[in-house]
């Protein structure tokens, strides 16, 4: 019984990371390099949330699109101002660039918000018992908000011209520029969706547990992790990367300490880099 | 009034050049292949018309309009297609997706074309729905030509279009060549297949470590002694 209430806590975590990693391998898929930023970006919708939940007092179906749209903004600005004039510059220098803005937007968190714990909303969110487990309302929004946000992914990479353009990008920018796409424009709608699913998952995370400046900084670790485990570059590799490190971080804590859990991921993350780098699922070295 | 005009011109990548002054004329209505041993810059003239590598010196025109240098999607935009030799597919993308992908600067429904392509090239229209990966080379050429006619272009160059093709799919993949041609398509291509290309071909350029070292019309360079014995395997 308590396997499967873990594998539960699992899945709710593994959410919130999918949610991350399919940023990431979309990034590192069109853009060629390892974005350190991306938990700091997840901070940065969390904490926007706050303010439309907290500061202006709405409610948070009304905030959650808002804080993805401003986390979106955000996404392009920071582009548009430092990853653009580096674009032809090396993976290594891309990286390098994206630590450092990892730490501005950490930061700037810091400054306007202060460094203590914050929450949404007061109050106790009683779980469902069904058979013995128990399941908060709250994880369930966060699964199935997740998988919704997963499905339009899905719709919009399949569906529409734009969504097809940034497959095609990612497959081979140069034979789409040759056969006329635009990849500026693929480049400003892979951060637009980039930042809106971080900012998805940052408000979940901070839903699930509580929100502060490093929530973000913390979860990057498993959110890299599940990109490299399911292939980096591959959206879908990075889904089931997610949900698999959620429910083994959970898992491991029948047998270490919960304080080791960044441990598990990092050592997973070890793993598959030497045995296998191209991921689970495939995708690129 | 020609097609494209390569002037002259010079250069390669990073700091060493690979063309030393190669000139290359495409009337209207023309195939026109550019032959020559390995290493000969070949491909690479192809990509200078591309703006895909830096040229130190000379011009290119297409139509009237100069070219010398231009981002490749405008090349595009004017009715020029380009099938490299590797690495021209989408992947990951359906037959079909990557059709539509070559016809992404036409906004509307690319369906007539599709169905066009799909008449030239029947096999891979039982295909449309794989990813395009999953494809044997000589469906993938298929695809990668189909992907490069969705805009109609005025003039197509074509990589290699016969590389690592089964024997008996090279000279299919020729014929559809000569049919596009026949549609009002200019064709500029590199081949290795020297024999074949040149019996296809109206006009022929060989070159030698980056130069223009003959040029005639296919049928005179297939029957040239010494191209014959030099280039063309005796």
């Amino acid at each position: 019984m308590e396997v499967l209430q873990l594998i539960i806590y699992g899945i709710v975590l593994g959410s919130v990371i999918t949610l991350g990693a399919i940023g990431v391998s979309l990034i590192f898929g069109i853009l060629r390099f390892a974005h350190f930023a991306h938990g700091d970006m997840m901070t940065v919708g969390a904490y926007l949330a706050l303010v439309g939940v907290g500061v202006l007092q709405w409610p948070m179906p009304v905030v959650f699109p808002l804080a993805l749209a401003g986390t979106a903004l955000v996404g392009i600005g920071i582009d548009r101002v430092i990853y653009r004039p580096l674009r032809k510059a090396s993976p290594i220098i891309m990286l390098i660039s994206s630590v450092g803005t990892a730490l501005m937007l950490r930061s700037l968190v810091q400054i306007v918000w202060g460094p203590d714990n914050k929450i949404y909303e007061a109050g106790i969110d009683i779980p469902y018992r069904i058979w013995g487990l128990r399941i908060k309302p709250d994880q369930i929004t966060i699964v199935l908000g997740a998988f919704a946000l997963v499905v339009l992914l899905h719709l919009f990479l399949h569906r529409t011209r734009m969504g097809k353009a940034m497959r095609a990008t990612s497959d081979n920018i140069d034979l789409a520029k040759v056969s006329g796409i635009n990849t500026e424009r693929v480049v400003l709608w892979t951060w637009i969706i980039a930042a809106a699913m971080a900012a998805a998952g940052g408000i979940f995370l901070g839903i699930d547990t509580r929100l502060n400046p490093i929530m973000g900084w913390r979860i990057l670790l498993p959110v890299f992790t599940a990109s490299i485990l399911g292939g980096i570059g591959s959206i879908y590799g990075a889904i089931f990367g997610g949900l698999l490190i959620g429910v083994v971080q959970e898992l491991s804590t029948l047998f270490i300490s919960p304080a080791y859990k960044p441990a598990v991921a990092f050592g997973i993350m070890v793993i598959m880099l030497v045995v296998r780098p191209r991921g689970l699922l495939g995708g690129r070295q | 009034m020609s097609l494209l005009t390569v002037q002259d011109i010079t250069g390669g990548y990073g700091a060493a050049d690979i063309l030393h002054g190669v000139s290359i004329t495409v009337n209207p209505g023309e195939i026109v292949s550019i032959i020559g041993p390995n290493g000969a810059g070949k491909s690479t003239v192809m990509k200078a018309v591309f703006g895909l590598i830096r040229i130190r010196k000379g011009r290119i025109f297409f139509q009237e309009t100069e070219i010398t240098g231009m981002r490749p999607d405008l090349i595009v935009r004017r009715g020029m297609c380009y099938v490299p030799q590797e690495y021209n597919i989408f992947p990951s993308l359906t037959v079909q997706e990557n059709l539509e992908m070559g016809a992404f600067l036409r906004k509307g429904d690319p369906a007539k074309e599709i169905a066009k392509v799909y008449d030239l090239f029947p096999p891979i229209k039982d295909r449309r729905k794989q990813a395009a990966g999953t494809l044997s080379g000589g469906l993938r050429q298929m695809v990668a030509i189909g992907r490069a006619l969705m805009l109609r272009p005025s003039l197509l160059l074509l990589d290699e279009p016969s590389a690592g093709l089964a024997p008996l799919f090279i000279d299919h993949i020729f014929k559809q060549i000569q049919k596009i041609n026949r549609l009002g398509v200019g064709i500029l291509m590199v081949e290795q297949n020297a024999r074949q290309a040149l019996r296809f071909s109206h006009r022929g350029y060989i070159l030698v470590m980056g130069t223009n070292r003959y040029e005639d019309t296919g049928e005179n360079l297939l029957g040239n002694r010494e191209v014959a014995e030099m280039f063309l395997g005796g």
